[in-house]
């Protein structure tokens, strides 16, 4: 279906007298009866990374006079699709949507992010219509006049939208074309999601800023090193909350992968900092990684459950069932673990003293150290001569027939993952399609060491979750769900018996998806050791041994 | 997407009617509904307020040189849309005819709205033609309006045996007694009669009323411009019994 274009007005002054004004610049070619006009409550979502946005949609809850509608739009205005629903308390993730037709263009774009309310409005909205010479409705218009009351209040300039019927988008453009001629309107000319933006100020995700830190080469290194931490620690801050709140599983992600990147610049840029921060404060990320490790290990499992499931040739998809119970259960204990620990006085004491330090650093003189578009330079290079050093043996073992061991090739990975945060924390120096190519490069090499890696870790995890459910019934696993069903501990013995077989050939797919990655790791190692990732970033290799 | 046509060989029984009411109240109760009103008489694009005019004709739409959805109209309601009616639908058999597997292009023509709509409702020409086998290869459930005449008794037998006969898909019948008048005694007698020998009858039963007539006065369907008279009431019933027929389980 062809998208109805929507034409946009600001009112000036009141719009009080709304129907009047608009019949007496539209008659006699057009009449305008009024429909509805009362108080509605407006509410404008999106993800916390802002996905719907950079797909160019804007989602809207209405709710007026006991109904409430989900209304998306493009940013530009023109409706897509509304659906009524019964609206829940957001944040929620998409399955408290029904299906229907906003729900399926929704899918798709948001994931499995959870919608949160960027911004609430309250005000008056007028519905009316726009009827042609055979009292056919043409066009629908709407007067919205509300204010922002969150996340703070002001007011918002008051619309007039003219959205036409299907197939009268003419009479709407001409009707439109009426009311500018006799002034009783101007064209807007910021959309009106854009108003709201602008005066809610930044959203919830906004602070989050990861390691896009503006950079210049010639900065002191010290300095530069502290904006990045101080941008990460931001995105810690910025994700706890909601993963408290459990509001979606990529919080959690999104927690992790900042935890990630500030251990990797404390570990191979550490040095660059003064006064043994790094030192100081490495055991305590330490700690909050691996705090957040279970929980993130289980959403993953729980998120490919069905996936994995619906692979199973020899057992039922269904004998996996206790299994997904068990996971569940788990996770519900693991994260009760993580809360107490994300609420914890060590963690809040951890983020209070490291963001001081780093702004201690940030404030201190340039001294003596070197700048930041050196140390980049020297670090890529000594991470990415580890990578060569250790993939050539692991090629040149292959090459003699001697199978190289899953900890070499483990390490590999490691060297691969440090060369990759290096690349990303150092990104903005360097030019955006030479680092494209280069991380394209990596990711080769990284995917296929990932799918080894990965593979062993899920064949022990399984291995671990059958001891576990095979625990007699008074283990620390037993666990009830908030629901009142019993746990896989309580699974009957046959059905746990059948739940084992299906595990067991989980085990032995994942044997065989680690064996295929591991034939094909010499050859990606020879793709990226001939790419020339160095020379393709400008990286001169005597000058970052210097 | 369901698609359902509300047929019958002879004119004048109450088809239009049954296809605008219960497009209505099918987009009343949150399907995205479409009526196409493939009568070149145009009575349900009338009553829409919609011009009888599609641009190409039917040959446009049967070639797909234009494609369906370019057509469509929005109604005064919310969730219904209207393909209308053009008066080149008189030769729609011609198009058809020239177009290959001509049995089938109604179908054909239908299957790339099924994302935009849940529920389609067809508002056939009384005739018997290639239009009408393109209806029966289409739908899911013909709608059969029967004054309660023996002559209509004796038609709508006629067209049970010519679905019988069909190859390959044959849709549900569904036949609902319109335009009764309980008066006059053959009404009474047969709107008794027939449920009780056949499974095919709705139980819903269509009075024959002004408000009914009203609609072209009013151009609107009769639950939005009378919702509270019986007339609406028993559109209202045909529409749950259809719902429960055609297995349609809620919107969305």
């Amino acid at each position: 279906m062809a998208t109805a274009r929507c034409l946009e007005f600001v009112v000036e002054d009141g719009t009080e007298d709304m129907p009047r004004r608009l019949a007496g610049a539209l008659e006699p070619r057009f009449t305008v009866i009024q429909e509805t006009r009362g108080p509605a409550r407006q509410v404008w979502l999106d993800t916390f990374d802002r996905r719907l946005q950079a797909a160019g949609l804007v989602l809207r809850q209405v709710t007026a006079s006991h109904s409430a509608e989900l209304v998306l739009s493009t940013s530009a205005g023109a409706d897509l699709a509304s659906q009524r629903l019964t609206p829940p308390r957001w944040p929620r993730r998409l399955d408290a949507i029904p299906d229907g037709p906003v729900r399926a263009r929704l899918d798709p774009v948001v994931g499995i992010r959870a919608l949160l309310p960027l911004a609430r409005a309250e005000g008056s909205l007028t519905r009316l219509r726009v009827l042609d010479g055979e009292a056919k409705t043409v066009a629908r218009i709407t007067v919205d006049a509300a204010s922002l009351v969150r996340p703070v209040a002001g007011p918002l300039p008051r619309r007039l939208m003219i959205a036409p019927v299907r197939g009268y988008q003419e009479a709407a453009d001409r009707a439109a074309r009426l009311l500018t001629a006799a002034g009783v309107l101007s064209p807007a000319e910021r959309p009106a999601f854009q108003s709201v933006l602008d005066a809610a100020g930044p959203g919830p995700g906004d602070a989050a800023g990861g390691a896009g830190a503006a950079l210049s080469p010639e900065m002191p290194a010290h300095t530069a090193l502290a904006g990045v931490l101080q941008r990460l620690a931001g995105t810690i801050t910025a994700n706890v909350g909601f993963v408290i709140r459990d509001v979606d599983a990529e919080f959690l992600h999104d927690l992790r992968v900042a935890v990630r990147r500030t251990r990797s610049v404390l570990k191979l840029a550490g040095d660059a900092l003064p006064g043994g921060l790094a030192a100081r404060f490495a055991p305590e990320f330490k700690w909050l990684g691996d705090l957040t490790t279970p929980v993130r290990d289980l959403d993953v499992y729980l998120a490919g459950f069905d996936a994995m499931a619906t692979g199973l040739s020899a057992a039922s998809p269904g004998d996996l069932e206790p299994l997904r119970a068990h996971l569940a259960g788990r996770r519900a204990v693991e994260r009760r673990r993580l809360v107490r620990g994300l609420r914890s006085a060590r963690f809040a004491g951890l983020m209070a003293g490291w963001r001081a330090a780093l702004d201690e650093v940030a404030a201190q003189d340039a001294g003596a150290g070197s700048d930041v578009g050196t140390l980049a330079a020297r670090r890529i290079a000594r991470a990415y001569r580890r990578v060569i050093r250790l993939g050539s043996a692991i090629a040149a073992a292959e090459d003699a027939g001697t199978a190289p061991p899953a900890e070499d090739l483990h390490s590999l990975r490691k060297r691969c993952k440090e060369l990759r945060y290096l690349l990303e924390t150092f990104r903005p120096l360097y030019d955006p399609a030479a680092y494209g190519r280069a991380v394209k490069d990596l990711r080769g090499l990284q995917d296929v060491l990932g799918e080894f890696q990965d593979s062993e870790v899920q064949r022990a995890a399984i291995r671990g979750f059958a001891e576990q459910m095979l625990a007699p019934p008074a283990a620390p696993t037993r666990i009830q769900h908030a629901n009142g069903k019993p746990s896989a501990g309580e699974a009957k013995p046959g059905e746990l018996a059948a739940t084992l077989l299906a595990m067991g050939e989980l085990s032995a797919r994942l044997d065989q998806r680690q064996r295929r990655a591991r034939r094909q790791v010499a050859g990606r190692f020879a793709e990226f050791a001939g790419a020339g990732t160095l020379r393709t970033l400008g990286i001169r290799t005597r000058a970052a041994r210097a | 997407m369901r698609v359902f046509a509300t047929y019958n060989i002879k004119g004048g029984v109450g088809k239009t009617s049954a296809a605008v009411n219960l497009a209505y109240l099918s987009a009343a109760a949150g399907y995205r509904t479409l009526l196409w009103d493939l009568d070149p008489q145009a009575a349900a694009s009338y009553v829409l307020r919609v011009k009888p005019r599609v641009k190409g004709g039917a040959k446009a739409l049967v070639r797909g040189a234009r494609p369906l959805d370019d057509a469509i109209k929005g109604t005064d309601f919310d969730g219904l849309d209207l393909l209308p009616a053009d008066f080149t639908y008189r030769n729609m058999d011609l198009a058809l005819h020239a177009a290959k597997r001509p049995t089938r292009q109604l179908s054909r023509l239908l299957g790339p709205l099924a994302a935009e709509y849940d529920v389609v409702f067809l508002d056939c020409p009384p005739s018997i033609s290639l239009v009408s086998e393109n209806i029966l290869q289409a739908v899911h459930t013909l709608l059969v309006p029967l004054i309660p005449t023996t002559l209509s008794e004796r038609t709508f037998d006629q067209l049970t045996s010519f679905i019988g006969g069909q190859d390959g898909r044959r849709p549900q019948v569904l036949a609902f007694f319109s335009m009764v008048d309980r008066r006059k005694r053959l009404h009474r007698d047969i709107t008794a009669r027939l449920p009780a020998e056949r499974t095919d009858i709705a139980a819903a039963v269509i009075p024959a009323m002004t408000v009914v007539e009203q609609m072209a006065v009013r151009r609107a369907p009769v639950p939005a411009f009378a919702p509270r008279s019986a007339a609406a009431a028993r559109y209202r019933e045909l529409w749950e019994e259809l719902q429960v027929r055609a297995g349609l389980d809620g919107p969305g």
